[in-house]
Parts: C-alpha cells; structure tokens; sequence
C-alpha cells in the first residue's frame, strides 16, 4: 500500500512539473544558476583542472551564456553527463542547455524534440595509422584492422565509407576512446577511427605523436554544437545569438581585451549593435543592452575561445580548418545583427 | 632405578652420559629440506618450480624497474616523459599532483579536506564496537551518534537538521519502547510513524533556525565525489541493507500472506534487474517524475537503490541461513513460551546469522566494489574521477596504469581488511568442536 501511495504521489510531481514548466529564462534567474550540461570529460572541450574549475571550448559557451543572462560568468552549475544520459538529462529538465560536442543530426533534432542553436566546432571522422605502416591514404586501407567505438556514427559511417570504396577491413570492437587509444598503441588494430579532433587530441597524449599521421581523409560530417529543448523559443533565441554574437565579435575584431574601447567609440554600426550601444537588440530577446558585451568578455570571442582551448598553442593542436570564419575560408557565418 | 643406573657405570663400554641433541643433517631438516620437499620432490615438480621462477622473474624484471624509477614531481606528463627521457619508470607524480581530486572529488572545497577525514576517523571508532564485540558496550553510545556527526561534518550546513533527525530517532523509539509492550509489530511501526513526523514537522522550524552563516560551510551532494564517495556508500547501503535484508528474510519466511508475497516480490524483482539498470533509474527517470530543481537528491537516490538492491541479497544468504537451522531449534524456542520475536531475537536469529557469514562478507565485499558503477551515471566517485576528468585533462591524458594501480590497491586493501576481519569472525564464533 505504501508503493501505491509513493508512485500515486510521484505521478501527481510529475504533472505538476509538466504544467509548471514556464519559460527557462525565468527559472534561470529565478535560481541564480545556469545548469549547463557538459561531458564528464573530453580533453580541451570540458575537463575540471587542478583546481576543480571546469575549463574547455564547451565550458566557455555555457559561461559565456551565464554572463548574458545572469551577469556573472562563474554563475554556472555543470553538470557533467555521459553519451547515455545526456538526452534524458535535458528532456527532464535537469540542465537548461547542453554544450557537450553533441552531434547534430535528423533524429535528434526532430525525433528527440532539441533545438540545436547552432555549430560550435565542425567536425568529422578521420583516420590516425603508424607512420611505419607507410600509408598515405585511407582507400589504401584495405584489409586492414580497424579500432572503432560500437554504438556510434562513426561506425556506420566506417562500414559506408569502405562499401562506397569496394574495400574490406576488419573490425575491432571498442568501448570507449581511452581505451581505443591502448589498443591502437598496442598494435591491436592498424588504424584508429573517430572525430578528428578526438584523433588530433589522442595523439598529442602520445609518447611519440610524430610517429603517427592522420589521413587526409574526412569521412562524415559531425557538426557539433549546444543543445535546448523543444518548446521554449525565447530561451532558443537566447542561446542562439550568444554563440552567434561570439562567432560575430572575431569577424568584426571585438576581443576580450579591446572590447570596452570598442564599445565607448567604434564607427561600425554592427560592432555599437552587438555592444549595446546602439539600438535595442537585447530588449527583443529579453535582456538588458550589454548582454552580448559581457558574453564576450566572459571567455573572449570565438576565436580566442578555441585558441586557448584546443587551438594550434595548446597540446591539443587542432588548426582552425573548417572552423575558420567564412572571410577566412572556412564555414563561421552568422547571420547579421540588425 | 637409580641403584642400577650407577652399578652400571663400572662397565667400560656402557655410554655414562646421553649423547647431546645433534642437528639434523642438513639434507633432511631446514630451508633445504623444505626445498627439496616442496619445490623438487618429483622432476615434475623441478620443472614447474623452473617455469614458475621464470615467469615471476618476467614479471618482476617489467615491473619492479617500473616502480622503482617513478617520478613522484612533475607537472604534468609531457613534463615526465621529459624527465624520464626514454627510460623505464611510471609517472607517479599524477597521483601527487591530483591525491585531492582521487580521494575527496574535484569539487570539495580545499581548505575542508579535514571535515571528511575526521568523519572517516570516527567510523573506526564506530564500527568498532559493532565489530568486535569484547570492546565495552558503551562506545555503542559513539556508533548511534556516528551517522549524524558525519552527515554534519560531511555535508555541513546548519547543525539542527542532524540534530531534529536524532532527536526524531529517541522520539522513535520513546514511542516504541511504550508501544512494544503490547504487540512487537505495533511498537515497530508506530516508532517509525513517530520518527518520520517528527523529523518532518522539525522541517519547518529548522528553515527559521539556520544561521546565514553556519559553522561548517554547507557541502551539496553533487560535490561530493573520489574514493570518499565510495567510502561513503559502500558504509552506508551496507549497514543499511542488513537489518533490511533480515526484515526481508523473515518475511519471506512469514505465514502472513501479504508479509510474504511483498517480500518475494520485491526480492525476485531486485535480483532479476541489473544493478545498473537500477542506476540508470534514480539518475534519469526519477528526474521525470519530480519537478526540476525539487529532485531528490542524487545520492540519495543511489543509496535508495544500491541499498535495494544488496538487501535483497543479503535476504537470499540470510534465507539459506535460516533454512540451515534444524527445525528442532524452533520447536525449542516454541516449547520455551517465546513469542515470535524472542524467538527469532535469542535463538534463531544468532545461529542463523552466524552460519550467513560468509554469504554476507561475500556480498558486502561485492558491493563495495559496486559502487564504483555509479561512475556511469556521471558521479565522480574514485573510477570516475580517473575516467573523467583526469583523463580528460590535457596535462594527464594517456596516463592508465598509475591511476588504474592506485585504484586497485586502495580497494584491496579495504576488500582484504573486510575478508580478513570476516575470518576471524567466524573463528570467534566457532562454538562446535569440528
């Protein structure tokens, strides 16, 4: 009878909690906190340091969204989830936004009801061999073992990508990248297969990463960026344009460091919008006029951002690629700000 | 005697004094007879010795250069691989730079590392009691007040709410002790009735009580985490699930039908789910069902189901116990005029319980090594802080054996303690003369 009653009254919460879910942007500075879910770690995207803070390229977007909303950068809960749980996490409600390199696909944006917000780093799949094995091309790859984690794209992607090449390999069956790493290491396999940052980050932890290459090969399309659900549009928008302003401030040169003297005199009419002295853009989504100044300021502007994360200084090393801005020839190209 | 003894010493050839004990010869006694005996008493024997000699100088040759030419001070691991320079040696000074963050989790603040040291102190003084009943009985005073000191020290925050759940506790089993006169089941849930709506009507004076600033800065769950959260519920869901496991097994046992059936169901139900399965539930679908923000916390959402979960199993060992008594026992205890909870108190439960120690030990040690599934819900407890962030940390990726080593040893050490302790439980308790 006690049973009864427990779930009769978890059903009751949880009605309740459905019919008390009004719009995120409330309940964020209602609580003061903005509970943004990241990895439980993946090198340069989101890892605590020495100190237990959180730091990385996924980190630096949920502060620099604490910092439009709630003002203060440091204004963040992270709450760290893993591939299984990160869904259910953002369905139930238990963070307002997930920034953990997901992969923007169909299903997940539709089936699963999210709204991606954006791209944050352009990604896709690579192929890392010993130099020794003298291989300069993944379609030369036939017959070889291959390191590949289940239950991923990548593994669909691997099968499409030798099918399409009339060429075999074999499959080797891991569970996780750490221990992808051990066995490519161990000679388990002949080549490892993932996202090419992963790839460029495994190899920078290597004893000898000059030993290794990747191949040219780029295999899939793996756009990775932050998360909403479905059905709170104004807290969508919000999110929208803090990763767009970001990416804008490094088009339009507004860094960290120069951004107050931009903002008392610039000519540019755009760089006066975003800054918040000209115009009312924060009035249309519901916040004060500074909200993308002190976005910026948080962590710095896109590019500053990825390079003190995992760009080329970093022991990640990962070049800008496809992640340059469109002016530069990559594929960073927001819509304007007007 | 003696008169032929001393006639006899006029006799040349009779020894007049005893020869003095000689040493063995040196084939059949000492190190080398026990060589020869245990080592080379057949060629197959020599043979195995040979390999076995081998294969433990192949190991140590890899291993002990390993050990021995770690580096205990550098910063980071490009920094080790540096100092090392090609050289064989381990990189042990990502245990020195990150033993906070694998003992105590990566959050808690620094500066309080002593709160959960003197809790984990005090557990000894806890337990001890428990464990070895020769000590006198009046440190059980420590044991009860053991849960609420380290909640406080742990959790900090206001001291009232420790303080209204013990009060809650006496007030408990005031009501028991006026209850249990009449019927023991009465006195049972009545004490618990009572328990709870104290403590939920303390609910509401203690918000009014708290200070702004309590002398122990308050710690949420979410930041706790390293081999402290093991610790913590490994102690708690095994302490737990014992008196709920006995409930349950007496219960499977009871001729009440409702007792019963709920007893078997909820047993047959834990033991057919996996332990992970259970996991998953309390961390994403019990999300679904209480409003965000007001969730139960976490942790305690784990220990609810871990607790569930070795309860049932321990009920299955204690049942095997139980089953082992010969029914005289109970006709015994029924001829004596006991009622049934005397009965079980004084004469089943004891020999019951003292035959289920192994099957116990066997699931206490199981579990504890358990908790380190919970790193697959993203807590960080021991494993998943090695998993996680310092895996994930760019100055110590590609770092496994140190870490993986140092895991493995602190678990033997508290899973050997357990086994060795449960040893000599069982030598005390030895009261047939096998």
């Amino acid at each position: 009878m006690n049973k009864s009653v427990l779930f009769g009254a978890l059903t009751i919460a949880g009605l309740a909690a459905g019919a008390a879910a009004a719009g995120t942007l409330d309940d964020v500075k209602a609580r003061g906190k903005l509970n943004c879910g990241v990895t439980t770690g993946l090198a340069g995207f989101a890892a605590p340091n020495a100190n237990g803070e959180w730091e990385g390229f996924d980190v630096a977007v949920c502060r620099a969204v604490a910092a439009a909303v709630l003002g203060d950068k440091n204004a963040v809960e992270f709450v760290p989830t893993t591939g299984k749980t990160r869904f259910t996490a953002l369905a139930s409600g238990e963070i307002d936004f997930l920034a953990r390199n997901t992969t923007w696909t169909f299903s997940r944006d539709t089936d699963l009801k999210f709204d991606f917000v954006g791209i944050n780093y352009y990604d896709g799949q690579g192929f890392m061999v010993p130099k020794a094995l003298g291989v300069s091309s993944a379609k030369d790859l036939d017959g070889a073992t291959v390191c590949i984690q289940t239950g991923t794209t990548t593994e669909l992607n691997l099968a499409d990508f030798f099918r399409s090449n009339n060429i075999s390999y074999e499959p080797v069956p891991i569970e996780t990248n750490a221990e992808g790493q051990q066995q490519y290491l161990a000679g388990a396999c002949d080549t490892y297969t993932t996202d090419a940052s992963g790839l460029a980050s495994t190899r920078a932890t290597f004893e000898n990463p000059g030993d290794h290459v990747l191949l040219p090969e780029i295999i899939s399309k793996e756009p990775l960026g932050p998360l909403v659900r479905h059905g709170d549009n104004e807290w969508g928008d919000i999110t929208r344009w803090v990763l767009n302003a970001l990416i804008a401030a490094e088009e339009l040169g507004i860094t960290s460091a120069n951004i107050e003297e931009m903002a008392s005199n610039t000519n540019n009419p755009e760089v006066a919008r975003i800054l918040g002295t000209e115009g009312t853009l924060g009035e249309m989504i519901g916040l004060d006029a500074e909200w993308a100044k002190r976005a910026i300021m948080a962590e710095g502007n896109y590019g500053e951002i990825f390079a003190r994360n995992i760009g080329e200084e970093t022991p990640i090393g990962l070049a800008r690629g496809l992640n340059a801005q469109w002016t530069d020839g990559g594929l960073l190209y927001t819509p304007p700000f007007r | 005697m003696s008169d032929t003894h001393s006639e006899s010493t006029t006799v040349s050839y009779v020894r007049t004094e005893t020869i003095p004990q000689q040493a063995a010869p040196a084939n059949a006694a000492g190190p080398a007879k026990w060589i020869k005996d245990n080592l080379f008493a057949t060629w197959a024997n020599s043979l195995l010795t040979v390999a076995a000699i081998y294969v433990i100088y192949l190991v140590l040759a890899s291993t002990l250069p390993w050990i021995f030419g770690g580096v205990w001070s550098t910063g980071s691991l490009r920094e080790c691989r540096e100092v090392l320079d090609g050289a064989t040696g381990a990189c042990f000074s990502v245990l020195t730079e990150r033993w906070n963050q694998l003992l105590f989790g990566f959050k808690y603040p620094t500066d309080q590392y002593w709160r959960p040291t003197v809790a984990f102190l005090l557990m000894f003084v806890a337990m001890a009691p428990v464990l070895f009943f020769d000590l006198p009985r009046k440190l059980l005073i420590v044991t009860g007040l053991f849960p609420f000191v380290a909640f406080w020290l742990i959790w900090g925050g206001t001291i009232w709410t420790p303080l209204f759940a013990l009060l809650s506790v006496i007030v408990g089993y005031i009501v028991y002790s006026k209850l249990v006169a009449r019927s023991f089941a009465a006195g049972f849930f009545g004490g618990i009735a009572a328990a709870l709506v104290f403590f939920w009507l303390s609910g509401f004076i203690v918000p009014s009580l708290t200070p702004d600033e309590p002398f122990l800065e308050a710690v949420p769950s979410r930041d706790l985490g390293g081999y402290m959260l093991n610790m913590m519920l490994g102690v708690t869901c095994v302490s737990l699930s014992l008196p709920i496991g006995i409930a349950l097994a007496l219960g499977r046992q009871s001729s009440m039908p409702l007792i019963k059936w709920v007893s078997v169901i909820f047993i047959e139900f834990i033991r057919g789910v996996p332990l992970i399965t259970l996991l998953f539930v309390a961390n994403v679908m019990l999300a679904y069902f209480f409003p965000p923000g007001s969730g139960v916390d976490l942790f305690l959402r784990v220990v609810i189901m871990i607790t569930m979960f070795s309860s049932a199993y321990i009920a299955e060992v204690i049942r095997g116990g139980l089953a082992a008594l010969p029914k005289g026992q109970y006709e015994a205890a029924d001829s004596l005029g006991l009622d049934y909870s005397q009965a079980m108190r004084l004469i089943i439960l004891p020999q019951a319980l003292k035959i289920s120690i192994p099957g116990i030990v066997n699931i206490a040690v199981g579990l504890f090594k358990d908790t380190t599934l919970v790193s697959v819900i993203s807590m960080f407890d021991l494993i998943g802080m090695i998993r996680g962030p310092i895996l994930a940390s760019t100055d110590w990726a590609g770092v496994y054996w140190e870490l993986f080593g140092f895991a493995a040893l602190i678990f033997f050490v508290v899973c050997y303690g357990i086994s060795q302790y449960s040893q000599w439980l069982e030598r005390r308790l030895a009261t047939d003369h096998r």
